[in-house]
């Protein structure tokens, strides 16, 4: 068999069209909800109407509505029902209260979970819900985050305080930076930022359905991480680990609100064990609002110190993370994962990083897309701008004067954090162009001496972001309870048709093209014979999972080192059939040829069949090129870029419009251009519904007052416009592909870009903040009280 | 109201409907609360079309009931008493011959990532350019108004809506 040398070419780099989109545009889908199995039960779940509240549950009149099978609250699991697990210990004293998955004697936020129906259809036991009967004898809420500091009532008694952990880095060097700046004619800026509660919202809401068979029990979930799932229901509900499945099927988006490990889950498992039938339980979007972690959640006290000539001395943050009701996987750790972000691209001598977490009678939050990164580099992107403005420069050149520049890589930042690749001068300079940088501040120019009702601002981002969740050992030595490989399985079988079994469970990013793609380049047979096997720990059993742009750059690079696993035997077959030394075979577009000559040469695929035929194989050789590697990078991957907004300000209204939005992004090698620049769009518009629509809004006794689409605004098409885009590649040096991820770019940039565009228009009234989102009420007011009149 | 006149007041109610799903004819008693939807997906097993909201806002539900595009989750099942309902699963033969422009386009464009408001964004789509063969990149984003997707950014599915209209134009058959 021979095979052209330009398809093996073609794969990598290219916009291939996605092997995932056929079934999903006809409908064939396999979401959980879709799934069944023969006596199938439904379950629902009891709520708390209220914020904190103690409880008395009476579950006996629930069980005699038609279908009901079972109704259960934390007292019928007692010991059994373990805790909703956490796993990011950032400071050894911080202080973990416990949850459990169904309230025991007391709620804590409006949406936990406090019993269970299982009845034979869902409506049934949805029905059934009504007849349940608890007490609720309602205690303070702590709603506010400022008010849950004063420790004036408590979410959690136990405990004696709402401060989860409070962490301080020493000031001397900001001091030092700061009385310099003071004393030598410079600028000392500070402001603060709210970060606003925002709502993952994945399409899918999330569901579960449990089947037990004998003594086995398989979980389909709609969720991101299959195999620490797994691992932690196998610690929480005794069910062994080598006896239970997980299976991520067609997974309808994340943001990270799919990564943790909830009632649904735990209790869902001891469900389908003692009934002994197979359970499902599907979330609806109200439910999923309050049950679903949320994101940021952060007041920002910001100071930067700098130079009357713009040069950056020092930067000081004091941060109040709001984490919610209680500790899910890695909420304690999301507001820490920002610390080594505010520097961002910059250089300076003094960073002071203080940092408070505390609880409130609310939804916990967690890691939603970005995680950290989008609450740093919204701080240090909007006091640039701010710095700018203040010494009356360019917001670009003040940049320039900052950022670490190209031939400095590798650089260790202020904050410990080593940037292996970048260059920002490159990506900057091509989105000035793209963007017709010049001609906006002209027409700014010309609008403002007009007076026009209609005026725009323009608004720069630059940043940084630490992709590839991994190395294993730092994440240690930050207190995550988990590793950050990933495992990647390469399989031949005899007709050279490749099944890749990776821990990177795709849920919308495209992982059958892509990862098609990297081994169609490596092992030169065609994309099509290459098939993925993911989302299920019978097929491959250890993973990490999917979160924090890890997939290409840690689990892809699993992928290429195990395919250079299988080259390598390969090779070695290869040389043994043509009788030559492997160190004179070569193996290029899926051939291997003996160096230097035009003779004798044998394909990938007939290695394949010489090596499972095993008629003629070396001595003691296995036959079989399947082969596996795990790969657990050296550092963090650092992608960048620079983000350009233009908006236009109803002055009269507060109607704002994204006018025009040029970004160029630099995530190092691009193995599906088409994919990426999908993933860039995608972040841009959860970004810009950060900067103008989304808002999880609270009632001072904790109700959430957002609590479905029609109030939580997530745009349409018709709130959002097109962008211009384009990419700058500056390959990682610490992973085999040079990747450095690109899921939460997007967000992570434009937030800041929009509302610098927004304090940009509005400046000359003598505005210099809007607060998030920047509603055209809110901006309206703004303008008001700054003109002096009522708002 | 008590256990037993709820099963009562449930069970008289029952309701005899047919309706025509993608070619096909069904009859079923049904709960007169039951949406469309569950029925679709539940009684009939078409799963192509999901439940993506509690509040017809996101659209993901969207299907076209007697050539209309409608939320299926805010029709009842009784409502939809002799109707045609076309769903994603009806709009092309198979998944590897005659799919439909829109899908093609949806495909070619990359117009969809986690695919989960993909059935509902195509078959409003089928619709839109029903009524506008050639729309405008505005009402294009007007007309989708109702359909929420949370990983495109909306950009792809603009164009895959504008290539879609320019292929039926060009005399490919929808």
């Amino acid at each position: 068999m021979t095979v052209t040398d330009k398809e093996y070419e073609s794969a990598f780099g290219q916009p291939l069209r996605r092997k995932e989109d056929a079934h999903l545009i006809t409908g064939q889908t396999r979401w959980v909800d879709n799934l069944s199995a023969p006596g199938m039960l439904y379950a629902a779940y009891l709520r708390s109407p209220m914020a904190h509240a103690k409880i008395r549950v009476n579950t006996e009149p629930a069980k005699s509505y038609p279908g009901v099978v079972a109704v259960y609250s934390a007292a019928d699991f007692g010991e059994a029902q373990a805790v909703i697990p956490d796993a990011w210990t950032v400071h050894p004293e911080m202080k973990k209260p416990v949850m459990t998955p169904l309230a025991t004697d007391e709620v804590r936020y409006v949406g936990e979970p406090i019993a269970v129906v299982v009845a034979e259809t869902r409506y049934q036991a949805a029905d059934a819900l009504e007849a349940i009967d608890v007490d609720y004898e309602p205690l303070t809420a702590v709603v506010d985050l400022e008010e849950a500091v004063k420790d004036e009532a408590l979410v959690h008694s136990s405990i004696g305080t709402n401060t989860c952990f409070y962490i301080e880095s020493p000031g001397e060097d900001y001091q030092a930076a700061k009385a310099r700046a003071e004393s030598e004619g410079g600028v000392v800026i500070s402001r603060r930022f709210r970060q606003q509660r925002l709502l993952p919202t994945p399409m899918e809401p999330r569901a579960v359905l449990v089947v037990p068979t004998m003594d086995d029990v398989t979980v389909y979930a709609a969720t991101q991480i299959p195999h620490v799932l797994r691992l932690l229901l196998a610690m929480l509900t005794g069910q062994p680990e080598h006896k239970l499945r997980v299976v991520a099927p067609d997974v309808g988006g994340g943001f990270g609100g799919k990564i943790n490990c909830l009632t649904e889950e735990i209790i869902g498992v001891h469900l389908a064990r003692r009934l002994g039938r197979p359970v499902k339980w599907t979330e609806s979007r109200s439910e999923n609002f309050l049950q679903m972690h949320h994101g940021r959640a952060q007041i920002q006290d910001i100071e930067i110190a700098a130079t009357r000539e713009g040069k950056l001395l020092g930067l000081k943050v004091d941060l109040i993370a709001d984490l919610g009701a209680g500790l899910r996987l890695f909420t304690a750790g999301v507001p820490m994962f920002g610390a080594a972000m505010f520097n961002a691209i910059y250089k300076m001598d003094a960073y002071q990083f203080n940092c408070r977490t505390v609880f409130t009678n609310l939804t916990p939050t967690d890691a939603y897309r970005g995680a950290g990164r989008p609450e740093a580099t919204y701080a240090i992107e909007r006091m640039m701008d701010e710095l700018a403005a203040e010494l009356g420069m360019d917001p670009i050149e003040v940049r320039r004067k900052n950022w670490i520049e190209h031939h400095e890589f590798p650089y260790t930042t202020i904050s410990g954090s080593v940037y292996d690749s970048g260059n920002y001068e490159a990506a900057t300079d091509r989105a000035v162009e793209l963007f017709d940088y010049d001609a906006l501040r002209a027409e700014q120019k010309a609008r403002r001496e007009r007076g026009d009702r209609k005026q725009i601002g323009i608004g720069v981002s630059t940043f940084t972001e630490a992709c590839g969740l991994a190395p294993s050992r730092v994440m240690g030595q930050l207190g995550v309870g988990a590793g950050g490989w990933e495992r990647a399985e390469i399989r031949v079988t005899l007709t050279g048709k490749i099944q890749v079994v990776s821990g990177s469970t795709p849920h919308g990013q495209g992982h059958w093209t892509a990862w098609s793609q990297l081994v169609s380049d490596k092992l030169g047979v065609p994309f099509e014979d290459v098939e993925l096997l993911a989302g299920d720990t019978a097929t491959g059993p250890q993973g990490m999972d999917t979160y924090g742009s890890r997939s290409l750059v840690v689990g892809g690079s699993a992928i290429v080192k195990a395919c250079d696993k299988v080259i390598e035997k390969a090779k070695r077959v290869a040389a043994h059939t043509l009788e030559a030394n492997p160190d004179d075979l070569e193996f290029a577009n899926g051939v291997f040829t003996v160096k230097g000559s035009p003779g004798p040469q044998i394909s990938f695929v007939e290695v394949a069949a010489a090596t499972q035929l095993a008629h003629n194989l070396p001595d003691g050789m296995e036959p079989s090129l399947n082969s596996a590697y795990t790969f657990d990078p050296v550092n963090l991957s650092y992608p960048h870029g620079t983000h350009l907004c233009a908006v236009e300000i109803d002055t009269e209204t507060g109607w704002t419009e994204i006018y025009r939005y040029a970004c160029v992004d630099d995530v190092g090698t691009v193995v599906n251009p088409m994919i990426v620049e999908g993933q860039i769009h995608g972040g841009l518009v959860q970004g810009i519904a950060q900067a103008l629509f989304e808002e999880a809004v609270y009632d001072d006794a904790g109700n959430l007052i957002t609590g479905t689409l029609v109030d939580y605004l997530v745009p349409s098409a018709a709130d959002v416009p097109s962008f211009l885009t384009d990419r700058t590649e500056t390959p990682s040096t610490d992973n085999p592909i040079g990747a450095k991820g690109v899921g939460e770019a997007g967000c992570i940039a434009s937030t800041p870009a929009v509302v610098n565009a927004i304090v940009d228009a509005l400046r000359p009234l003598g505005i210099n903040d809007v607060q998030m989102p920047c509603t055209p009420e809110r901006v309206w007011r703004a303008i008001q009280s700054a003109k002096g009149g009522a708002a | 109201m008590s256990p037993s006149s709820c099963t009562a007041r449930l069970e008289k109610t029952l309701v005899a409907i047919n309706v025509n799903v993608d070619g096909r004819s069904a009859s079923h008693d049904v709960e007169p609360r039951l949406l469309l939807v569950h029925y679709l997906r539940d009684v009939l097993g078409k799963g192509g079309t999901p439940v993506g909201c509690d509040t017809s806002n996101c659209g993901a539900c969207t299907v076209s009931l007697n050539g209309q595009s409608v939320k299926s989750c805010t029709v009842l099942a009784v409502q939809a008493d002799g109707a045609d309902v076309l769903t994603i699963e009806g709009l092309a033969d198979t998944v590897d011959s005659d799919l439909h422009p829109v899908q093609e386009a949806f495909r070619e464009c990359h117009g969809l990532q986690c695919g989960y408001c993909t059935p509902g964004m195509i078959m409003a789509s089928v619709d839109l350019l029903k009524e506008n063969p050639n729309p405008s990149e505005a009402e294009i984003r007007e007309g989708l108004e109702g359909n929420l997707c949370r990983c495109t950014g909306y950009h792809n599915i603009v164009r895959a809506v504008q290539t879609a209209a320019a292929a039926m134009g060009s005399g490919v058959t929808a």
